[in-house]
């Protein structure tokens, strides 16, 4: 098919929010569109696509020369997004003009004149690509007056970039997986070693061909991913047979290096390699190995909001890079050479790693070390005792497991330390997506501090939108409704008089907040119907959780 | 214009009147045109039956006369007549001719096909009072079988799924039962308890919705796969908890615009509305070949200036009051949305206006 069934598809992801229903829709597109407009349509989605001839100033001009521009004014201020605002008001071709009086055209008024068929998603591709840079205005605005609105909002953010329709490269993946009945692991294997609009993968995946060989091109191994580990689990644990790390607060990446190039992965497989320069001059060996990138600064490691600075960002400046310097803490080598390590046990692989790491010592790059425990008691006692907002926790993992793909029991355990606590006041609700679109799901909440005249006020220091029980849930959702304020769109403020017991793993520094803090994974424990407003904390104490770069014990030297 | 809203002078009567007066034409039943109050009512036969239907058999008017198709009424030297307007059941224009000028009063109207009232006819004047509800060059319907073709592919997608369509009571639930009829929808739709009333009088009034039942509690386990129609600000609140992992559309003129579609959280926007588009605004403008059109309520800028460009007068006069029920207000009405009888606001009017509604025969 083409644009105008790329759009349909556009349209719904747009307004789906529920994974399940995602993955619906894009299977769906796998099985009903013909190559090559489907792995067209699946590259633009994942965003592997990227035009950069065709300029959002190209698109304005095109409709300033079509429009009044007292009513392009008027509606753009309406409609908000100019993309929108331009597909919508692009006039419809062939169309009656205005201005004759009298109602003996009405039949045709409604007909539209259509010569020439909507193009097809590859016929943009190529023509995008092919096209003198004269000619494409022409060429751009041909296709918008062969399409309807849904259709020029989908070619017109197709040419210009960004979609956004919450779609990962993952979860086309997972798609792909469930629509063809194969792994989504040896999905992910091959994925970066084939491009849009990958007719090979198609082939393999309707069963008309074998697997395609990525050979030398670096492609993404799925990660090892741990459980969270429970009381009962813990009582399990036989101490010997137990490798036990810090579980640093970054990211977890992939580093892909050979003959065939260099990538850094994300832990879901996106390609993340541009963002992070120093990181890809540094990978000069053939390996691949799992890691956590980390900012670090004179060998301590900086609070997750330092590393959060350098994320999803496109370009990287060299002040960023300066301010923000990134190492990877390696935990695990899965490829030396060509020789894939992986079904070797976790001991044996972490005396390769260390043996690699001492004869290759790449810059930017540490062990992550490992922590010597005789009892699960003394462990505890480590864990507790780590304080660093850099730690998360520990993880645990079983001297002989081999590198598995995805989160399998038994084998690797996450335990993270003991959660930070605050009562806070509930200051506004929003409601949420999916099966929560009835409830007010989402919760502001503040602390009291000085307002400056001697009294005191709520400012807001975080967000919570789980932790409580289809109960609680149920029970704020009612107090809510009936203690509005006021209402803004989707949110209501609320009378300050409720109390949360909010749980967070740390609290750290931040210039993008009010309060001048942010928390990780605040959650709701408690709802402190007992606790009048006036005895919530205060901002102050919240700041004493504050923990600056300390370097924590069992810390290997950068 | 005067307090209580539009009014002919020579005639004696309101046209949709905002609080209660001695003699009342209305437009159609929508509670924002039709309030309770009033002594005398002018309108259709199927007006004055949705105006019984929604406030009472008091509420309609102490005299309630109806007022056919073709037939014409003199009042104070003004001939009265009611035109269809397309919006509807029962909706009409209000023609007035009055010492050889004409007046119309165009009420809420589309031009879009509907299967459950009567065709909009152009009728050729001097003065054209008409909405803006739609007045952007954004908002271009589609046709609505398209967006009911949406909806059936959702179902062939999420078969499991409960989808659950806001709209409105009067008009667009009617018109809507009937678009998926024609599509070849024939098991039963499940309505919410506050639309059950009004499609019983479309039935009783000629039109056929075919088998329709309560999307009651009980039924929870029916309601997989089904479809089920409910007010707008019902469909993403608590009531809509009974269902199963429900998709949730809104029929609506708005839903062109995806900002305001994501905003209330809708998975399934489905552009069908009653009122004219930016293109059968000015369409039927040009149609009747008023050299004046007054703007009631609505996007007046746009529409008074894409008018002046073409060398027509228009006039905004901020009505008051239009375009609560219905597509005309911004946020969803409340659940209920039956003769919101306590919704009588003042009138915003410039005086100039009222001095040319007298001199054109207003």
């Amino acid at each position: 098919m083409s644009v105008p069934a790329f759009a349909a598809l556009l349209e719904r992801l747009v307004f789906t929010p529920g994974r399940n229903a995602k993955l619906a829709l894009l299977r769906d597109w796998f099985a009903t569109q013909p190559d090559p407009d489907r792995g067209v349509g699946l590259a633009a989605l994942t965003e592997e696509l990227v035009f950069t001839t065709a300029k959002p100033s190209l698109i304005r001009d095109l409709v300033a020369a079509r429009t009044d521009p007292v009513l392009l004014a008027l509606s753009h201020d309406y409609v908000g997004d100019f993309a929108e605002t331009v597909a919508l008001i692009w006039p419809q071709r062939g169309l009656r003009p205005r201005g004759a009086a009298g109602g003996e055209h009405e039949a045709q008024a409604e007909t539209y004149i259509v010569n020439a068929p909507p193009p097809a998603l590859s016929e943009v591709v190529e023509a995008l690509e092919l096209t003198p840079k004269a000619e494409l205005p022409a060429l751009i605005g041909g296709w918008l007056d062969t399409l309807d609105s849904s259709g020029r909002l989908a070619l017109i953010k197709l040419i210009t970039g960004g979609l956004r329709v919450g779609v990962s490269g993952r979860l086309a993946r997972v798609a792909l997986a469930e629509w063809s009945g194969q792994d989504v692991a040896a999905i992910e294997e091959v994925w970066h070693g084939v491009a849009p609009p990958y007719l090979p993968l198609f082939r393999w995946l309707e069963g008309r061909d074998e697997k395609p060989d990525p050979r030398e091109a670096p492609v993404f191994r799925p990660l090892m991913l741990a459980h969270p580990l429970e009381d009962a689990d813990l009582a399990a644990l036989d101490p010997p047979a137990w490798r036990a790390e810090w579980k640093w607060d970054g990211i977890r990446v992939q580093l892909t290096a050979g003959p065939g190039g260099r990538r850094l992965w994300s832990r879901g497989g996106e390609d993340i390699t541009g963002a992070f320069p120093e990181i890809v001059e540094a990978m000069d060996f053939h390996a691949v190995l799992d890691g956590e990138l980390l900012v670090i600064r004179d060998g301590a490691v900086a609070p997750f909001a330092d590393l959060q600075q350098r994320l999803n960002r496109k370009q990287v400046t060299a002040t960023m890079m300066r301010d923000f310097p990134v190492g990877v803490r390696l935990y695990d080598l899965l490829f030396e050479g060509t020789e894939d390590l992986r079904p070797l046990p976790f001991d044996a692989r972490r005396a390769r790693l260390e043996d690699w790491v001492a004869r290759v010592s790449p810059p930017r790059m540490d062990l992550s070390a490992q922590i010597a425990f005789a009892s699960l008691a003394q462990l505890g006692g480590i864990r507790d005792g780590a304080r660093a907002a850099s730690i998360e926790g520990l993880m645990l993992k079983r001297a002989d497991s081999p590198y598995v793909a995805g989160r399998q029991k038994g084998l690797w355990w996450k335990w993270k330390r003991e959660p930070l606590s605050i009562d806070a006041v509930l200051m506004y609700a929003q409601r949420g997506h999916g099966k929560r679109s009835s409830f007010y799901s989402d919760y502001t909440f503040g602390l009291w501090r000085p307002d400056g005249e001697g009294g005191e006020e709520l400012v807001p220091v975080g967000k919570a939108y789980s932790g409580y029980t289809d109960e609680e849930l149920a029970w704020l959702d009612r107090w809510i409704r009936n203690h509005t304020t006021g209402r803004f769109g989707p949110v209501r403020e609320v009378e300050k008089h409720l109390v949360l017991e909010v749980i967070f793993d740390a609290a750290q520094l931040s210039t993008r907040h009010k309060s001048g803090v942010a928390l990780r994974f605040p959650r709701i424990a408690r709802i402190r119907t007992d606790k009048p407003a006036s005895e919530a904390d205060r901002l102050d104490m919240l700041m004493a959780f504050v923990e600056r770069r300390a370097a924590p014990e069992g810390e290997a030297a950068d | 214009m005067t307090p209580q809203g539009l009014y002919c002078e020579p005639g004696g009567f309101f046209i949709d009147p905002v609080r209660p007066v001695d003699r009342a034409v209305i437009t159609h039943g929508h509670a924002d045109h039709a309030r309770p109050g009033h002594q005398a009512v002018l309108a259709t036969v199927e007006t004055l039956a949705v105006m019984r239907a929604r406030m009472g058999e008091g509420g309609a008017g102490a005299v309630q006369q109806p007022i056919g198709p073709g037939e014409v009424l003199e009042q104070g030297g003004v001939a009265i007549r009611l035109v269809p307007a397309g919006h509807v059941l029962g909706s009409a224009q209000v023609v007035l001719d009055w010492q050889g000028s004409r007046a119309v009063v165009s009420g809420d109207y589309k031009r879009q096909r509907d299967p459950t009232c009567a065709p909009f006819q152009p009728v050729p004047c001097d003065v054209f009072v008409t909405e803006a509800t739609f007045a952007l060059p954004v908002f271009r319907h589609p046709p609505p079988e398209g967006e009911v073709a949406k909806l059936l592919k959702s179902l062939a997608l999420f078969p499991d799924r409960t989808h659950v369509v806001g709209c409105y009571a009067l008009g667009k639930c009617q018109r809507l039962i009937r678009l998926l009829r024609e599509a070849g929808w024939d098991r039963p739709i499940h309505l919410h308890g506050a639309l059950a009333a009004l499609c019983k009088l479309y039935e009783s009034l000629g039109v056929a919705l075919g088998p329709l039942e309560p999307a009651t509690v009980a039924n929870k386990a029916a309601l997989r796969g089904a479809i089920v129609l409910a007010p707008p600000s019902a469909v993403q609140d608590r009531w809509a908890r009974r269902l199963t992992e429900p998709v949730v559309g809104v029929a609506s003129g708005w839903m062109r615009v995806r900002q305001r579609a994501k905003l209330r959280g809708v998975e399934l926007p489905m552009v069908i509305s009653d009122h004219a588009d930016w293109d059968d605004l000015n369409r039927t403008v040009d149609e009747v070949g008023a050299p004046e059109v007054w703007v009631t309520h609505g996007r007046d800028d746009a529409l008074v200036h894409a008018l002046g460009q073409r060398g027509i007068r228009g006039r905004a006069l901020h009505l008051v009051g239009l375009g609560e029920e219905d597509e005309g207000g911004t946020e969803a009405p409340p659940a209920t949305g039956e003769g919101d009888a306590a919704a009588v606001r003042g009138v915003a009017a410039g005086t100039d206006v009222a001095a040319v509604s007298r001199g054109e025969g207003l």
